[in-house]
Formats: structure tokens, sequence, C-alpha cells
């Protein structure tokens, strides 16, 4: 690992001015998947800011009954939070299947956000990698694709966000603020990461000098009765190769709210409009969900060695719907 | 150089560092303590887990200089009173291990997971989010997904931690009078008063 300045922020004011002075320094929080970057020689800031004291660790019920959550929260006390496992148990189910129980103590909600996809050639200084270096071309288009996209990909990358946690969050509406010099905003989560087009290597909708402070639920009466399925070639521990957050409220045996949303399958957390439009005021029925999965999956291309997710998506959302009419959440 | 100050098995060690030197390298390298194990040093193996103020964390993945003033426990740290932990002891009994390489982590780890469990927290494989699980093996196997065991000796090592989580339970139980099956309680406590000991 090159070496580089380390400067520990006192509030946030301090960390917002130190990295405004030096756009090359990059904020570390739990560093799970910055430290591992910057091993490879794939991140090389010159200055490592480090955020973990700020106040940003609270997670707080809002005016409106929804919940704000710090971008310092450690990933398993989210998971654990009381709030979360009863109002939101899509959430603490989907956290809960990311990564294992050391790096969920480690990883914080921001930096989770904010990681980077797993896609080998990207991790491979020897690879091409348009996301890596602009204009090399993309390795994985031809090679190990198996974890790659099926859904808003372009010539130019495939990769996957691998987080799980933001799939839940892309189906639960949630808005992520962020701050820097220049003042505060509020993103929606859905707009936050970026297909990747002719510019893979730009990620998110966040310039290089904001911070993200924290991340809001609205109330959401429907979040109640949500779940998580993540599909996967081992049992835990394992990055998605397709998986669903959904929330249901049927009423008189039809569908009278819908909120679905897909990880493992594009560059960001895919929000199924089109199936939800679908089902809204459909029968409550399996046919049904068949029919929306079917819609929203009409436009998915497989790759020389993914192509049997897009029947896998399908059956997924299936399944996740079906199982919420059945058994409801697990809350 | 950056000064790192680390409380190690309750000893207060002071180092200078560059900031780059991860919290593994520093227990190793410059703090004689070769328990902790550098498997694949990228966050994908657990060999490396460490306590961090009672919490389990993978010490490959950190910078020690992100870790000064915070309280770390290694495998060297864990027994008390010049006793073996009863996972280290459970481990030997049950054959939790072929090559020992992974076994620092694992007890480590496991140390950590009785606690997080005894605390209430759920898993990927909890059924119902709200209740506090019970400790089955389906659960101990999920919870421990993240230190790999390159021999297999999974099932030594799940049988272990399930012995002493079952007998926590038995000892809270009695303590308690309160019946709540496949509680670590009883563990988490024992490791926190040896920690606490030292």
């Amino acid at each position: 690992m090159k070496d580089f300045a380390y400067v520990r922020a006192g509030d946030v004011t301090t960390a917002l001015r130190a990295i405004a002075a030096e756009p090359g320094a990059a904020f570390i929080g739990g560093g799970t998947n910055l430290v591992d970057l910057m091993r490879q020689d794939i991140e090389r800031p010159g200055t490592v800011i480090d955020i973990t004291t700020l106040p940003l660790d609270e997670i707080e019920e809002t005016a409106d009954g929804g919940v704000r959550v710090g971008a310092l929260v450690r990933n398993s006390h989210l998971a654990a939070h009381p709030l979360i496992r009863t109002r939101y148990p899509v959430l603490s189910q989907a956290i809960l299947t990311g990564a294992s129980a050391q790096l969920r103590n480690m990883a914080t909600v921001g930096g989770n956000l904010l990681q980077r996809t797993r896609c080998l050639y990207f991790y491979d200084g020897a690879a091409a990698c348009n996301k890596r270096r602009p204009g090399s071309g993309c390795d994985a288009l031809e090679g190990f694709n198996r974890n790659h996209a099926i859904l808003g990909a372009s010539d130019a990358c495939v990769a996957t966000h691998p987080s799980d946690m933001c799939v839940a969050l892309a189906a639960l509406d949630a808005t992520v603020e962020v701050e820097s010099v220049r003042g505060t905003r509020r993103i929606p989560l859905v707009d936050f990461h970026r297909l990747p087009g002719d510019t893979p290597d730009v990620e998110t909708a966040i310039a290089a000098d904001e911070l993200v402070t924290a991340v809001e639920l609205p109330a959401s009466p429907i979040a109640v009765n949500s779940r998580y399925r993540k599909v996967r070639d081992r049992a835990s521990y394992a990055f998605a190769l397709v998986s669903v957050a959904a929330a249901l409220e049927v009423r008189d045996g039809t569908v009278a709210g819908v909120r679905l949303a897909l990880g493992g399958v594009a560059a960001k957390p895919w929000r199924a409009r089109e199936a939800e439009r679908i089902l809204l005021d459909a029968p409550a029925t399996e046919e049904s969900f068949r029919r929306a999965a079917a819609a929203e999956l009409a436009s998915a291309t497989g790759l020389s060695q993914n192509a049997f997710k897009i029947e896998l998506a399908r059956r997924a959302i299936v399944a996740t719907l079906s199982r919420l009419l059945t058994d409801g959440s697990a809350a | 150089m950056v000064d790192v100050q680390l409380r190690v098995n309750g000893t207060i060690e002071t180092l200078d560092l560059r900031p780059r030197v991860s919290l593994l390298d520093a227990l190793r390298e410059h703090l004689g303590l070769t328990g902790t194990k550098k498997g694949c040093d990228q966050g994908a193996c657990g060999a490396c887990t460490v306590l961090v103020d009672g919490e389990r964390i993978n010490s490959c993945l950190t910078l020690a200089v992100q870790y000064t003033g915070r309280s770390i426990t290694t495998i060297e740290g864990v027994a008390g009173g010049g006793e073996p932990h009863p996972l280290q002891t459970a481990f030997i009994r049950n054959d939790g291990f072929q090559c020992g390489y992974c076994t620092s982590g694992q007890i480590c780890s496991a140390i950590g997971m009785l606690a997080e469990h005894a605390a209430g927290a759920p898993s990927a494989v909890t059924e119902h989010l709200a209740s506090r699980a019970e400790l089955t093996d389906v659960e101990i196997r999920e919870r421990m997904s993240g230190n790999l065991c390159r021999c297999g000796a999974y099932n030594g090592i799940a049988d272990a931690i399930g012995e002493v989580a079952a007998a926590a339970a038995v000892q809270e139980v009695t303590e308690t009078g309160a019946v709540r099956r496949g509680s670590a309680a009883g563990a988490a406590r024992q490791a926190t008063t040896a920690e606490a000991a030292r």
C-alpha cells in the first residue's frame, strides 16, 4: 500500500474543509472496502481523513414517524435495532445477508452506500476496465461474468453494485443526506447510484467533496410486511447472484400496495417500477406475480455466463411475493 | 509516522506507526502477538478476527491508527486465571481443528458471536426478527460464516461452540431462574470477566 497522510476529523465542519482543501483525499469509516482497494493500489488517496469519531452514529425516530440513520451507524447495529426489526424487517434481513458478522460490525451505513463493485477485472490492475481506467475496455464482457449485470448495463461496463442494504433502501424510498462546504442536500436512494453508460467511472450522484451524513427512511406502513430474499452460490457470506427486496399490502385479495427492488442485476439497486405498476390493483395471486416479474425482466440481456440470472430473477420475485402473501414478514 | 495507543489484552501499548499499518500487522509485527493469523488479508477468511471493545472485527481490513484508545482482545488474552477459555477447552474436546491456522480467529469470533446472541441480535436465518433466536446448529453456522476452515473441521467447530452455548444457557437458568434455552449470556459474561480481570 502506498503511504498517505492521516488526519482525524473531530467534527463535520473540519472533515468537510479538509476534503475541500485536498481533492485527492478520501474519507475513511469502517475501512472494509477502502483499505482493501488501497492495498490493491486501486484507490491511492494522498490523505485519508478518518471520520469514525464524528457524531453521526445515532438512529432516531423522526417527527413524521420515519427513521433517521446516521451515516456512521454500523451495519450490525442498524440490522439489530428494534425500530428496524419491527417496522422495516426487509432492511434488517438485507443487511444480515451481507458480508460476515465481523464485517458488519465494522462497516458503516455511508460506506455501504459508497462501496465499489466486486467485479474481478476492476480489482485486477492488469485487466482492461473502463471503470478503473476509462477507455481501456472491459474484460468482463467476454470473461468471468457470472456475477454481472443483466439490466441497465452498457458496452463499457457490466459490473453490479454489491450492496444488499441498498436494495432494501431502494424499495423503502429512502433518501440520502449529503453535506459539503457548499451546504446540505438530499438525494433519493434510487438516484444515488448511476447506470454506467459511457462513463462507468462515475458511480454516484455525489461530488468528491461531499460527505454522506445520514439516510432517512420515510414512515412506511407497507414496510411492516416486507422480506428480503438473496440467491447466491453458497449459503452464507457471498455476494448475490440475484436478490429481491419486497413489501406487499393486500386488501380483499387485491394488491393495495407493493414495493419491489432487485440486487445483483445492475450497477445500482434496481427498483422494479414496471412490476409494481402491473401489480397495483391486480389480484394478489402467483399468476399476477409471474406476469409482473416477466414484464420487469423483459429488457434484460444475458452475457456469456449469466443469462440464467434472468429466469432466476423472475423466480426470486415470484417466490418472495408468494412468501409475503402466505407467511407475512419475518418481524 | 503517527502515535497509536492500544489497550491490548489489558496492557497499554504505545506504538509509532506508518498510517498504512493494519491492526493485524501492528499486533503481529510490532507487538509480537502472532496468535492472530493472516490468512487472506482481504476480509474473506476471518483468520485475523479479534475483539475490539468486545465486538469481533477483521483486523486485516483496518488501519491500526483508527483504533487508538480502543481495547483489543486477541487469542492471547481470552484465557483467565490460568485456565483456558471454555471455548478453547471445547475446541480441544470436540476436535474443532486440524491444522489450527483458523482456530484463533474461530475462537475470538465465537466469543463475539455469543455476546451478540446474548444481546439479542438476530441473524440471516432467524425466523422471527423480533424475538431472540435459539442458538441452533443452523444459527451457529450462519453466525460463524465469516470464519473459513480450509481443513473442513466445521462439524467439530460447530459442536464446540454449541457445547459452550448450552452450558452457558444452563448457567443462565441457574443464575436467573428464567428458562431461556439457547442463551449464551453466561459465556459472554465469562469472556468479559476474563478481559476485565487483566
